[in-house]
Protein backbone atom coordinates (compact mmCIF):
# COMPACT_ATOMS: atom_id res chain seq x y z
CA UNK A 1 0.00 0.00 0.00
CA UNK A 2 1.36 3.45 -1.08
CA UNK A 3 0.41 6.67 0.93
CA UNK A 4 0.57 9.74 -1.09
CA UNK A 5 -0.05 13.42 0.64
CA UNK A 6 -1.28 15.53 -1.71
CA UNK A 7 -1.46 19.82 -1.64
CA UNK A 8 -4.37 21.06 0.44
CA UNK A 9 -5.81 22.76 -3.02
CA UNK A 10 -5.39 18.87 -4.72
CA UNK A 11 -7.16 17.40 -1.90
CA UNK A 12 -10.27 19.98 -2.42
CA UNK A 13 -10.06 19.13 -6.25
CA UNK A 14 -10.29 15.92 -5.66
CA UNK A 15 -12.70 15.24 -2.53
CA UNK A 16 -9.77 13.71 -1.04
CA UNK A 17 -10.13 13.70 3.10
CA UNK A 18 -6.17 13.43 3.97
CA UNK A 19 -3.81 10.73 2.53
CA UNK A 20 -4.17 8.58 -0.26
CA UNK A 21 -3.59 5.26 -0.41
CA UNK A 22 -2.67 3.28 -4.06
CA UNK A 23 -2.01 -0.53 -4.29
CA UNK A 24 1.22 -0.02 -6.74
CA UNK A 25 1.66 -3.55 -9.03
CA UNK A 26 5.23 -3.32 -10.44
CA UNK A 27 7.88 -1.08 -9.34
CA UNK A 28 7.03 2.14 -6.90
CA UNK A 29 8.41 4.73 -9.07
CA UNK A 30 6.73 8.86 -9.43
CA UNK A 31 5.56 7.61 -13.06
CA UNK A 32 3.60 4.61 -11.36
CA UNK A 33 2.60 6.16 -8.83
CA UNK A 34 0.95 9.30 -10.49
CA UNK A 35 -0.30 6.87 -12.73
CA UNK A 36 -2.40 5.35 -10.10
CA UNK A 37 -2.95 8.28 -8.53
CA UNK A 38 -4.41 9.71 -11.71
CA UNK A 39 -6.53 6.51 -12.93
CA UNK A 40 -7.97 7.00 -9.30
CA UNK A 41 -8.96 10.61 -9.13
CA UNK A 42 -8.90 11.80 -13.24
CA UNK A 43 -9.64 15.15 -12.01
CA UNK A 44 -5.73 15.27 -10.94
CA UNK A 45 -4.40 14.85 -14.88
CA UNK A 46 -2.57 17.93 -15.66
CA UNK A 47 -2.58 19.25 -12.10
CA UNK A 48 0.53 17.36 -11.20
CA UNK A 49 2.25 16.81 -14.50
CA UNK A 50 2.04 18.54 -17.51
CA UNK A 51 -0.72 16.83 -19.74
CA UNK A 52 1.69 16.30 -22.72
CA UNK A 53 5.25 15.86 -22.11
CA UNK A 54 4.46 14.16 -18.46
CA UNK A 55 6.92 16.44 -16.91
CA UNK A 56 6.53 17.51 -13.07
CA UNK A 57 5.33 20.99 -12.90
CA UNK A 58 7.63 23.44 -11.72
CA UNK A 59 5.75 24.41 -8.19
CA UNK A 60 5.83 21.01 -7.64
CA UNK A 61 7.73 18.67 -5.40
CA UNK A 62 7.92 15.16 -4.24
CA UNK A 63 9.46 14.27 -0.76
CA UNK A 64 10.02 11.28 0.99
CA UNK A 65 11.82 10.00 4.07
CA UNK A 66 13.39 13.57 4.50
CA UNK A 67 14.60 13.87 0.82
CA UNK A 68 13.59 15.34 -2.03
CA UNK A 69 13.18 13.19 -5.04
CA UNK A 70 12.10 16.01 -7.48
CA UNK A 71 14.73 15.63 -9.77
CA UNK A 72 14.98 11.72 -9.89
CA UNK A 73 13.96 10.20 -12.73
CA UNK A 74 10.63 9.64 -13.31
CA UNK A 75 11.38 5.84 -13.58
CA UNK A 76 13.54 5.38 -10.35
CA UNK A 77 12.50 3.61 -7.80
CA UNK A 78 11.17 5.41 -4.57
CA UNK A 79 12.56 4.52 -0.85
CA UNK A 80 11.64 1.15 0.13
CA UNK A 81 9.76 2.94 3.01
CA UNK A 82 7.62 4.50 0.61
CA UNK A 83 6.78 1.25 -1.46
CA UNK A 84 6.29 -0.48 1.88
CA UNK A 85 3.68 2.63 3.18
CA UNK A 86 5.88 3.32 6.07
CA UNK A 87 6.25 7.05 4.92
CA UNK A 88 3.86 8.75 2.38
CA UNK A 89 5.52 10.15 -0.77
CA UNK A 90 4.84 14.32 -0.11
CA UNK A 91 3.58 16.40 -2.89
CA UNK A 92 4.41 19.65 -2.14
CA UNK A 93 3.90 23.24 -3.71
CA UNK A 94 6.42 25.09 -3.45
CA UNK A 95 5.92 27.96 -1.06
CA UNK A 96 6.17 31.22 -3.94
CA UNK A 97 4.44 34.03 -4.59
CA UNK A 98 0.59 35.13 -3.80
CA UNK B 1 -39.71 39.45 -12.16
CA UNK B 2 -36.57 40.09 -13.60
CA UNK B 3 -33.17 39.33 -11.97
CA UNK B 4 -29.68 39.47 -13.03
CA UNK B 5 -27.00 37.04 -12.08
CA UNK B 6 -23.35 38.91 -12.32
CA UNK B 7 -20.30 36.45 -12.37
CA UNK B 8 -17.04 37.76 -11.19
CA UNK B 9 -13.78 35.99 -11.52
CA UNK B 10 -11.25 36.76 -9.68
CA UNK B 11 -7.14 36.12 -8.59
CA UNK B 12 -8.33 34.17 -5.55
CA UNK B 13 -11.70 32.46 -6.90
CA UNK B 14 -14.96 32.99 -8.51
CA UNK B 15 -18.18 34.90 -6.75
CA UNK B 16 -22.09 34.79 -7.64
CA UNK B 17 -23.44 38.03 -7.14
CA UNK B 18 -27.45 37.81 -7.23
CA UNK B 19 -29.19 40.84 -8.06
CA UNK B 20 -33.36 41.33 -8.07
CA UNK B 21 -34.72 43.41 -11.32
CA UNK B 22 -34.00 47.01 -9.76
CA UNK B 23 -30.07 46.03 -9.25
CA UNK B 24 -30.24 47.60 -5.80
CA UNK B 25 -30.54 44.28 -3.60
CA UNK B 26 -27.67 41.68 -3.53
CA UNK B 27 -26.95 38.41 -2.35
CA UNK B 28 -22.62 37.48 -2.71
CA UNK B 29 -22.30 33.74 -3.09
CA UNK B 30 -18.07 32.87 -3.26
CA UNK B 31 -15.36 32.23 -3.17
CA UNK B 32 -15.67 29.15 -5.40
CA UNK B 33 -12.08 27.40 -6.19
CA UNK B 34 -10.82 29.80 -3.02
CA UNK B 35 -7.36 30.21 -3.96
CA UNK B 36 -7.32 29.46 -7.77
CA UNK B 37 -7.27 32.18 -10.41
CA UNK B 38 -10.56 32.68 -12.00
CA UNK B 39 -9.85 34.40 -15.15
CA UNK B 40 -13.14 34.28 -16.64
CA UNK B 41 -16.39 32.60 -15.61
CA UNK B 42 -19.27 32.82 -18.33
CA UNK B 43 -23.23 31.13 -18.95
CA UNK B 44 -24.49 29.50 -21.70
CA UNK B 45 -27.45 31.82 -23.27
CA UNK B 46 -29.03 28.60 -24.07
CA UNK B 47 -29.01 27.65 -20.76
CA UNK B 48 -28.42 30.01 -18.28
CA UNK B 49 -27.80 27.57 -15.48
CA UNK B 50 -24.78 26.20 -17.39
CA UNK B 51 -21.81 27.96 -16.77
CA UNK B 52 -18.12 27.43 -17.84
CA UNK B 53 -14.90 28.55 -15.66
CA UNK B 54 -11.60 29.29 -16.44
CA UNK B 55 -9.63 27.81 -12.91
CA UNK B 56 -5.68 27.95 -13.25
CA UNK B 57 -3.05 28.19 -11.01
CA UNK B 58 0.83 28.46 -11.12
CA UNK B 59 1.06 25.60 -9.37
CA UNK B 60 -1.75 23.42 -10.44
CA UNK B 61 -2.53 24.63 -14.17
CA UNK B 62 -5.20 24.20 -15.91
CA UNK B 63 -9.02 23.31 -14.83
CA UNK B 64 -12.40 23.84 -16.26
CA UNK B 65 -15.54 23.53 -14.06
CA UNK B 66 -18.70 24.07 -15.25
CA UNK B 67 -21.83 24.29 -13.06
CA UNK B 68 -25.41 23.02 -14.32
CA UNK B 69 -27.03 25.28 -11.24
CA UNK B 70 -26.51 28.66 -12.11
CA UNK B 71 -22.96 28.41 -10.05
CA UNK B 72 -23.91 27.11 -6.85
CA UNK B 73 -22.29 23.70 -7.22
CA UNK B 74 -19.58 22.74 -9.74
CA UNK B 75 -17.71 19.74 -11.11
CA UNK B 76 -14.38 19.72 -13.07
CA UNK B 77 -14.50 18.66 -17.32
CA UNK B 78 -12.05 18.16 -19.50
CA UNK B 79 -8.65 20.27 -19.02
CA UNK B 80 -6.76 18.93 -22.12
CA UNK B 81 -6.00 21.50 -24.19
CA UNK B 82 -3.18 20.14 -26.63
CA UNK B 83 -2.24 22.02 -29.87
CA UNK B 84 -3.02 20.55 -33.12
CA UNK B 85 0.25 18.72 -34.88
CA UNK B 86 3.50 19.85 -34.27
CA UNK B 87 2.92 23.18 -32.68
CA UNK B 88 5.85 25.14 -33.90
CA UNK B 89 7.24 28.34 -32.78
CA UNK B 90 6.26 31.93 -32.01
CA UNK B 91 8.31 34.89 -31.38
CA UNK B 92 9.87 35.25 -27.96
CA UNK B 93 9.99 38.72 -26.09
CA UNK B 94 14.13 38.84 -27.47
CA UNK B 95 12.91 38.04 -30.84
CA UNK B 96 14.17 34.79 -30.76
CA UNK B 97 11.64 31.56 -31.75
CA UNK B 98 9.87 29.64 -28.78
CA UNK B 99 7.55 27.00 -29.05
CA UNK B 100 4.00 27.17 -28.80
CA UNK B 101 3.44 26.04 -24.75
CA UNK B 102 -0.20 26.19 -23.20
CA UNK B 103 -0.54 28.07 -20.00
CA UNK B 104 -4.12 28.75 -19.22
CA UNK B 105 -7.55 29.88 -20.41
CA UNK B 106 -8.37 33.56 -20.69
CA UNK B 107 -11.51 33.61 -22.00
CA UNK B 108 -14.51 31.07 -22.75
CA UNK B 109 -17.33 31.96 -25.04
CA UNK B 110 -20.25 29.65 -24.73
CA UNK B 111 -22.19 28.82 -27.87
CA UNK B 112 -25.75 30.61 -28.00
CA UNK B 113 -27.85 28.23 -29.18
CA UNK B 114 -25.57 25.01 -27.81
CA UNK B 115 -25.14 24.95 -24.24
CA UNK B 116 -22.38 21.97 -24.82
CA UNK B 117 -20.68 24.07 -27.66
CA UNK B 118 -18.12 26.74 -26.22
CA UNK B 119 -15.02 28.05 -27.12
CA UNK B 120 -11.82 28.78 -25.63
CA UNK B 121 -8.92 31.34 -25.94
CA UNK B 122 -5.70 30.48 -24.65
CA UNK B 123 -2.35 31.42 -23.80
CA UNK B 124 -0.14 30.21 -25.25
CA UNK B 125 -2.66 31.78 -27.94
CA UNK B 126 -4.85 29.29 -30.29
CA UNK B 127 -8.58 28.91 -29.85
CA UNK B 128 -9.99 25.85 -28.61
CA UNK B 129 -13.71 24.24 -29.20
CA UNK B 130 -15.31 21.90 -26.71
CA UNK B 131 -19.06 20.36 -28.41
CA UNK B 132 -19.36 18.06 -25.35
CA UNK B 133 -19.78 20.18 -22.82
CA UNK B 134 -16.01 21.22 -21.88
CA UNK B 135 -15.31 17.01 -21.93
CA UNK B 136 -12.57 17.75 -24.58
CA UNK B 137 -10.98 20.59 -26.15
CA UNK B 138 -9.91 20.61 -30.08
CA UNK B 139 -7.91 23.21 -31.08
CA UNK B 140 -9.20 25.22 -34.54
CA UNK B 141 -5.41 25.56 -35.94
CA UNK B 142 -6.19 27.57 -38.95
CA UNK B 143 -6.00 30.74 -36.75
CA UNK B 144 -2.31 30.00 -35.82
CA UNK B 145 -1.87 28.19 -39.19
CA UNK B 146 -2.75 31.11 -40.88
CA UNK B 147 0.80 32.14 -41.89
CA UNK B 148 1.74 34.72 -39.58
CA UNK B 149 2.20 32.66 -36.55
CA UNK B 150 5.80 32.71 -36.42
CA UNK B 151 5.85 36.11 -35.92
CA UNK B 152 3.47 36.72 -33.56
CA UNK B 153 4.66 38.08 -29.77
CA UNK B 154 3.28 38.19 -26.21
CA UNK B 155 2.82 41.04 -24.53
CA UNK B 156 3.65 42.16 -20.98
CA UNK B 157 1.09 39.56 -19.62
CA UNK B 158 1.54 36.72 -21.90
CA UNK B 159 0.51 35.70 -25.65
CA UNK B 160 -2.96 35.21 -24.80
CA UNK B 161 -6.17 35.21 -26.76
CA UNK B 162 -8.51 36.78 -24.74
CA UNK B 163 -11.49 38.30 -26.90
CA UNK B 164 -14.29 35.81 -29.13
CA UNK B 165 -16.75 37.54 -30.60
CA UNK B 166 -19.48 35.29 -32.14
CA UNK B 167 -21.93 36.81 -35.04
CA UNK B 168 -24.92 36.82 -34.34
CA UNK B 169 -26.13 37.02 -37.56
CA UNK B 170 -23.85 34.30 -39.02
CA UNK B 171 -22.57 31.13 -37.35
CA UNK B 172 -19.59 30.98 -39.42
CA UNK B 173 -18.23 33.99 -38.45
CA UNK B 174 -15.94 35.22 -35.47
CA UNK B 175 -13.83 37.66 -34.47
CA UNK B 176 -10.74 37.02 -31.87
CA UNK B 177 -7.59 39.11 -30.67
CA UNK B 178 -4.91 38.56 -29.32
CA UNK B 179 -2.17 40.36 -27.55
CA UNK B 180 -0.06 41.06 -28.85
CA UNK B 181 -0.77 40.08 -32.49
CA UNK B 182 -3.99 41.91 -33.41
CA UNK B 183 -7.54 40.92 -34.67
CA UNK B 184 -8.53 38.04 -36.46
CA UNK B 185 -11.36 37.01 -38.09
CA UNK B 186 -12.87 33.55 -39.85
CA UNK B 187 -16.21 33.44 -42.20
CA UNK B 188 -15.86 29.62 -42.53
CA UNK B 189 -16.56 28.45 -38.81
CA UNK B 190 -13.09 28.64 -37.88
CA UNK B 191 -11.26 26.75 -40.46
CA UNK B 192 -9.75 29.85 -42.20
CA UNK B 193 -8.44 32.71 -40.85
CA UNK B 194 -7.67 36.54 -41.73
CA UNK B 195 -6.31 39.58 -39.86
CA UNK B 196 -7.91 42.80 -39.39
CA UNK B 197 -5.94 45.18 -38.49
CA UNK B 198 -5.76 47.67 -41.32
CA UNK B 199 -6.14 51.32 -39.95
CA UNK B 200 -4.66 50.46 -36.77
CA UNK B 201 -1.27 52.16 -36.19
CA UNK B 202 0.99 51.30 -33.20
CA UNK B 203 4.12 53.29 -32.64
CA UNK B 204 5.55 50.66 -30.45
CA UNK B 205 6.27 48.27 -33.19
CA UNK B 206 8.77 48.88 -36.12
CA UNK B 207 6.30 48.79 -38.87
CA UNK B 208 3.67 50.88 -37.06
CA UNK B 209 0.87 49.95 -39.76
CA UNK B 210 1.71 46.20 -39.92
CA UNK B 211 -0.33 43.82 -40.23
CA UNK B 212 -0.10 41.78 -37.16
CA UNK B 213 1.40 42.94 -33.97
CA UNK B 214 -0.76 45.34 -32.84
CA UNK B 215 -1.26 44.88 -29.17
CA UNK B 216 -5.24 45.01 -29.32
CA UNK B 217 -6.74 44.56 -25.63
CA UNK B 218 -10.35 44.35 -26.39
CA UNK B 219 -13.08 44.27 -29.10
CA UNK B 220 -17.19 44.66 -28.77
CA UNK B 221 -20.29 44.58 -30.83
CA UNK B 222 -24.02 45.35 -30.61
CA UNK B 223 -25.72 41.71 -31.30
CA UNK B 224 -27.83 43.74 -33.91
CA UNK B 225 -25.15 45.45 -35.64
CA UNK B 226 -22.61 42.96 -36.04
CA UNK B 227 -20.45 44.80 -38.85
CA UNK B 228 -19.71 47.06 -36.39
CA UNK B 229 -16.85 46.31 -33.90
CA UNK B 230 -15.41 49.21 -31.59
CA UNK B 231 -12.05 48.16 -30.31
CA UNK B 232 -9.80 49.22 -27.24
CA UNK B 233 -6.33 48.92 -28.42
CA UNK B 234 -3.48 49.64 -25.92
CA UNK B 235 -3.28 53.34 -27.59
CA UNK B 236 -6.18 54.24 -29.34
CA UNK B 237 -10.19 53.44 -29.32
CA UNK B 238 -11.06 52.31 -32.92
CA UNK B 239 -14.14 51.92 -34.75
CA UNK B 240 -15.14 49.29 -37.87
CA UNK B 241 -18.09 49.61 -39.87
CA UNK B 242 -16.83 46.92 -42.15
CA UNK B 243 -16.69 43.53 -39.88
CA UNK B 244 -12.89 44.36 -39.19
CA UNK B 245 -11.74 45.28 -43.09
CA UNK B 246 -11.21 48.73 -41.86
CA UNK B 247 -10.56 50.91 -38.67
CA UNK B 248 -10.51 54.80 -37.91
CA UNK B 249 -9.96 55.82 -34.18
CA UNK B 250 -12.91 57.43 -32.47
CA UNK B 251 -10.88 58.23 -29.39
CA UNK B 252 -11.91 61.69 -29.74
CA UNK B 253 -11.74 63.61 -26.53
CA UNK B 254 -11.17 61.32 -24.17
CA UNK B 255 -8.32 62.28 -21.07
CA UNK B 256 -5.95 59.43 -22.56
CA UNK B 257 -7.14 56.79 -25.26
CA UNK B 258 -5.23 53.90 -22.99
CA UNK B 259 -7.67 51.38 -21.65
CA UNK B 260 -8.01 47.58 -21.60
CA UNK B 261 -12.24 47.19 -21.62
CA UNK B 262 -14.87 48.44 -24.12
CA UNK B 263 -18.42 47.36 -24.42
CA UNK B 264 -21.65 48.79 -25.65
CA UNK B 265 -24.92 49.15 -24.25
CA UNK B 266 -27.59 46.37 -24.69
CA UNK B 267 -30.33 48.54 -26.42
CA UNK B 268 -28.56 51.41 -28.28
CA UNK B 269 -25.92 49.94 -30.36
CA UNK B 270 -23.98 53.80 -30.95
CA UNK B 271 -24.16 53.87 -27.04
CA UNK B 272 -20.16 52.56 -26.06
CA UNK B 273 -18.04 52.91 -22.69
CA UNK B 274 -14.38 52.55 -21.67
CA UNK B 275 -12.35 53.21 -18.98
CA UNK B 276 -9.48 55.54 -19.87
CA UNK B 277 -6.18 54.36 -17.84
CA UNK B 278 -3.20 56.59 -17.37
CA UNK B 279 -0.82 55.27 -19.53
CA UNK B 280 0.56 51.70 -20.37
CA UNK B 281 3.19 52.56 -17.70
CA UNK B 282 0.73 53.49 -14.93
CA UNK B 283 -1.96 51.49 -14.66
CA UNK B 284 -4.09 53.74 -12.93
CA UNK B 285 -7.03 56.37 -13.73
CA UNK B 286 -5.60 59.82 -14.90
CA UNK B 287 -5.64 62.26 -12.04
CA UNK B 288 -6.94 59.67 -9.56
CA UNK B 289 -10.44 59.62 -10.63
CA UNK B 290 -11.74 56.40 -11.41
CA UNK B 291 -14.55 57.83 -14.70
CA UNK B 292 -16.26 55.74 -17.10
CA UNK B 293 -16.55 57.26 -20.42
CA UNK B 294 -19.77 56.80 -22.41
CA UNK B 295 -20.10 57.91 -25.92
CA UNK B 296 -23.94 58.22 -27.31
CA UNK B 297 -22.47 58.52 -31.13
CA UNK B 298 -20.30 55.48 -31.84
CA UNK B 299 -17.18 57.39 -30.44
CA UNK B 300 -15.59 60.67 -31.13
CA UNK B 301 -17.54 62.47 -28.07
CA UNK B 302 -17.50 61.06 -24.63
CA UNK B 303 -18.80 62.17 -21.39
CA UNK B 304 -17.13 61.33 -18.14
CA UNK B 305 -19.75 59.37 -16.04
CA UNK B 306 -18.39 59.79 -12.41
CA UNK B 307 -21.44 59.60 -10.04
CA UNK B 308 -20.81 56.99 -7.11
CA UNK B 309 -17.14 55.98 -8.27
CA UNK B 310 -14.19 57.89 -6.17
CA UNK B 311 -13.41 61.21 -7.60
CA UNK B 312 -9.80 61.26 -5.42
CA UNK B 313 -7.24 59.05 -4.50
CA UNK B 314 -8.25 56.06 -6.64
CA UNK B 315 -5.48 53.96 -8.19
CA UNK B 316 -6.66 50.57 -9.35
CA UNK B 317 -6.89 49.56 -12.89
CA UNK B 318 -10.22 47.82 -14.57
CA UNK B 319 -9.06 44.85 -16.88
CA UNK B 320 -10.04 43.89 -20.11
CA UNK B 321 -12.48 41.44 -19.33
CA UNK B 322 -14.29 43.27 -16.14
CA UNK B 323 -16.88 45.06 -17.95
CA UNK B 324 -20.41 43.91 -19.04
CA UNK B 325 -23.76 45.14 -19.40
CA UNK B 326 -27.02 43.27 -18.73
CA UNK B 327 -30.21 43.35 -21.12
CA UNK B 328 -32.90 44.60 -18.33
CA UNK B 329 -34.51 48.16 -19.21
CA UNK B 330 -32.87 50.67 -18.34
CA UNK B 331 -29.08 48.65 -19.33
CA UNK B 332 -27.00 48.21 -16.64
CA UNK B 333 -23.67 48.33 -16.48
CA UNK B 334 -20.99 46.21 -14.45
CA UNK B 335 -17.27 46.31 -13.41
CA UNK B 336 -14.69 45.13 -11.48
CA UNK B 337 -11.45 47.09 -10.16
CA UNK B 338 -8.20 45.26 -9.48
CA UNK B 339 -8.86 47.10 -5.94
CA UNK B 340 -11.73 44.57 -5.62
CA UNK B 341 -14.69 46.22 -6.46
CA UNK B 342 -17.49 45.55 -8.39
CA UNK B 343 -19.78 48.71 -9.25
CA UNK B 344 -23.13 48.14 -10.92
CA UNK B 345 -25.18 51.25 -12.95
CA UNK B 346 -29.00 50.39 -13.43
CA UNK B 347 -29.26 53.28 -15.42
CA UNK B 348 -26.92 53.06 -18.48
CA UNK B 349 -23.99 54.37 -16.58
CA UNK B 350 -25.64 57.49 -14.57
CA UNK B 351 -24.86 56.62 -11.51
CA UNK B 352 -22.72 53.86 -9.32
CA UNK B 353 -22.73 51.81 -6.61
CA UNK B 354 -20.22 49.03 -5.57
CA UNK B 355 -21.76 45.88 -5.34
CA UNK B 356 -19.12 44.39 -3.19
CA UNK B 357 -15.86 46.57 -2.14
CA UNK B 358 -13.21 44.29 -1.21
CA UNK B 359 -13.14 41.24 -3.10
CA UNK B 360 -9.55 39.89 -4.09
CA UNK B 361 -8.34 41.65 -7.64
CA UNK B 362 -10.98 41.59 -10.36
CA UNK B 363 -9.74 39.50 -13.32
CA UNK B 364 -13.46 39.54 -14.60
CA UNK B 365 -16.57 40.21 -15.19
CA UNK B 366 -19.94 38.51 -16.52
CA UNK B 367 -23.60 39.09 -16.50
CA UNK B 368 -26.72 37.11 -17.01
CA UNK B 369 -30.11 38.57 -17.64
CA UNK B 370 -32.49 35.78 -15.94
CA UNK B 371 -36.92 36.18 -16.12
Amino acid sequence: MIRVVLPAHLKTLAKIGSEVELEIAGPVTQRSVLDALEQRYPVLRGTLRDQVTQRRRDFLRFFACEQDLSHESPDALLPEAVASGTEPLLIIGAVAGG
Amino acid sequence: MSRVRVLVGTRKGAFVLTGDGKRDRWEVDGPHFGGWEIYHIKGSPADPNRIYASQSSGWFGQVIPRSEDGGKTWEPVGNEFVYDGEPGTHQWYDGTPHPWEFKRVWHLEPSPDDPDTAYAGVEDAALFRTTDGGKTWQELAGLRGHGSGPKWQPGAGGMCLHTILLDPSDANRMFIAISAAGAFRTDDGGDTWQPINRGLRSEFIPEPTAEVGHCVHRIAMHRSRPKVLFMQKHWDVMRSDDGGDSWHEVSGNLPTDFGFPIDVHAHEPDTVYVVPIKSDSEHYPPEGKLRVYRSRTGGNEWEPLTKGLPQQDCYVNVLRDAMATDTLEPCGVYFGTTGGQVYASANSGDSWTPIVRDLPPVLSVEVQSLA
